[in-house]
């Protein structure tokens, strides 16, 4: 399912948030939201999965602006797999966690039938949690959680998936395993992420987010130019698509941006000096 | 519950207790030929039993529903202040009101206004931008909790020797007052709140998730808070109104469930309700046979038992670290 993000405006506590925000993601993308720490990431999450209500502007998930729809009918459409999402839940087991991801689809009468138990197996199963499926969720590792939370969204059969640092905390190895099973899904998919390697490897596209508004939007060789990753990330790098076809972004040697680091140049010129140059690349605003 | 019954100041055959209890019930068999045995069995043992094991499911539902609500192991009526409230409302009658005249339905009713008004007053409390945020319910219950003790020892002083044992017997808590008169409110009541606080397990152990993620799910989190928050006010208003200030089983009996059969709330609430069904009961039993033929208040033994075991799981929560 698409999702359609239009001139959003968040306040909070009379504070601008957001301001003027727009995306767009079609079905099957997946699209990357990055930016440094305290750009609105998280905030344009929450009013995608109906936690926050913006003081001007619509989310659409589908057709619909998600503020018409029942938190229920949203939550059926829209899973979302947050930092910390496990909360208190000790005491419950791994199986218990991903058959949460059912709640949505019954009222206060529901019990859990068949349709239930196939979408929490299937979950279960395509994330890998089975060895550990009766365990305690506070017993497991960082990655095994994330995979949980991953599989208690899956258990909700949405149209739409929001991560929010997903692989945060997690070794090198259960992040590519979280990627490649994401991109294995086929959902619609708006994800923060904080590493942008990460993130230029599994995006289709990615939008910038730098002090609640959008900075830049679109193919990720387009939108992570040297100048984009100075001006908003305070970092020299640059980025290319490698001979593997995979796209990575390489750091230069002094890579602090912000004036002070300048005039030291510790031997290394050839990279800073490369990763200069602000060839103002085709960036498409929205 | 029938040997509960037969236990006490005066013993009584397990065999004459059942066909006491049968006879009253079904209207079956024949009358006990000693009727002041039948006078205390029907009319004393059975209704102080039956009371018993309503407060203690009552109780011990409060107490594991709070917790969920306000995300905190330790919250129970008491620390959200409500016991506090509905002390207060009995108090006040039982000083002020003229003592034993209004004693009875009086003290019951203001007990449970006491009760939703403490309950109300923290919800109004506990609010952050129109949210119920859980730290700050809690430290609301404590601090209304507060302002609540101050008021009841305040008129404590006012009260006369003879309000003052009442008083103190009604805040230790005790089932020995029960009359069936009594009984259909509780009962209606306890059973109601009880059913409907299970059938909103599922969303309770979503909410156990966390606020973003149990909004994610779809849980309308502030108007779950709400009606969750209202509706063991009610019950706690209720049992107290009519047992008093009964320490301890809110927090202990939940807490045992949960170590043995995990914390999925559509268990968990049912089992805790039995669970704090039989613990009452029996408490009472020793509250009546300890110091025969004397009483100790039931607040006394729950307290007992449930400080140390509160010291345990302090110990034992690594989360609470």
């Amino acid at each position: 399912m698409k999702l359609t993000v239009d001139r959003l405006h968040v306040t909070l506590d009379r504070n601008p948030i957001l301001r003027e925000v727009s995306l767009r993601a079609h079905k099957g993308d997946i699209v990357g939201l990055v930016g440094p720490n305290g750009s609105g990431k998280s905030t344009l999450l929450r009013t995608v999965y109906r936690s926050l209500r913006p003081a001007d502007g619509v989310v659409r998930v589908g057709e619909d602006d998600v503020w018409t729809l029942s938190p229920r009918t949203a939550a059926r459409r829209t899973a979302a797999v947050l930092q910390d999402g496990g909360g208190n839940t000790t005491g419950l087991t791994v199986t218990e966690i991903v058959a949460l991801g059912r709640a949505p689809h019954h009222g206060l009468l529901g019990r859990d039938g068949a349709e239930d138990h196939r979408a929490v197996a299937a979950a279960i199963d395509r994330c890998g949690v089975r060895p550990f499926a009766d365990r305690d969720y506070a017993s497991l590792s960082g990655g095994e959680r994330q995979r949980v939370l991953l599989a208690r969204a899956l258990a909700q059969i949405p149209q739409l998936l929001v991560l929010d640092e997903l692989t945060n905390h997690l070794d090198i190895r259960a992040r590519f395993e979280l990627l490649d099973l994401i991109r294995a899904t086929g959902i619609t998919t708006l994800a923060v992420l904080h590493d942008l390697d990460l993130a230029a490897r599994l995006c289709d596209h990615l939008v910038v987010l730098h002090e609640g508004t959008v900075r830049a939007a679109g193919p990720v060789l387009d939108v992570l130019t040297p100048q984009l990753l100075g001006d908003v990330f305070g970092v020299r790098a640059r980025t290319e698509r490698h001979a593997d076809g995979v796209i990575r972004i390489t750091y230069a040697a002094d890579a602090l941006a912000d004036g002070d680091g300048d005039g030291d140049g510790d031997g290394d010129g050839e990279t800073t000096a490369e990763s200069l140059p602000s060839t103002g690349t085709a960036v498409r605003r929205i | 519950m029938i040997v509960a019954i037969s236990i006490g100041a005066v013993n009584v055959p397990l065999g004459d207790v059942w066909g006491i209890v049968l006879h009253h019930v079904t209207g079956t068999g024949t009358a006990h030929p000693d009727p002041a045995l039948d006078q205390i069995v029907w009319n004393f043992r059975t209704p102080r039993v039956v009371l018993a094991a309503l407060a203690g499911a009552g109780l011990a539902v409060s107490g594991a529903v709070l917790q969920t609500v306000v995300t905190n192991p330790l919250a129970d009526p008491i620390v959200l202040g409500i016991s506090y409230g509905a002390t207060l409302g009995a108090v006040l009658v039982i000083t002020l009101g003229g003592g034993a005249a209004l004693a009875g339905l009086g003290v019951s009713a203001a007990a449970f206004l006491g009760a939703v008004a403490a309950g109300a007053l923290v919800f109004a409390l506990g609010q952050r931008r129109g949210r119920l945020a859980p730290t700050r319910l809690v430290l609301a219950g404590v601090a209304v909790g507060y302002a609540f003790l101050s008021a009841t020892s305040y008129v404590q002083l006012q009260a006369t020797p003879s309000e003052l044992r009442t008083v103190m017997f009604w805040m230790l808590g005790s089932v020995a007052g029960a009359q069936w008169g009594q009984l259909p409110t509780v009962t209606v009541v306890v059973i109601a709140t009880v059913t409907l606080l299970t059938l909103f397990g599922r969303r309770l152990n979503v909410l156990l998730t966390g606020d973003e993620s149990a909004t994610a799910l779809g849980v309308n989190v502030n108007r779950l808070r709400a009606v969750l928050l209202l509706l063991t006010a009610l019950l706690t208003g209720t049992v107290i109104a009519v047992a008093g200030s009964i320490g301890f089983v809110g927090l202990m009996i939940p807490h045992l469930v949960r170590l043995t059969t995990g914390a999925d709330q559509r268990r968990l609430l049912p089992l805790t309700a039995l669970l704090g069904a039989v613990y009452l009961v029996l408490v009472d039993l020793l509250s009546r046979t300890l110091d025969r033929p004397n009483e100790i208040p039931l607040g006394i033994l729950t307290a007992l038992l449930g400080a140390p075991f509160f010291l345990w799981l302090l110990r034992r929560n690594k989360a609470l670290d």
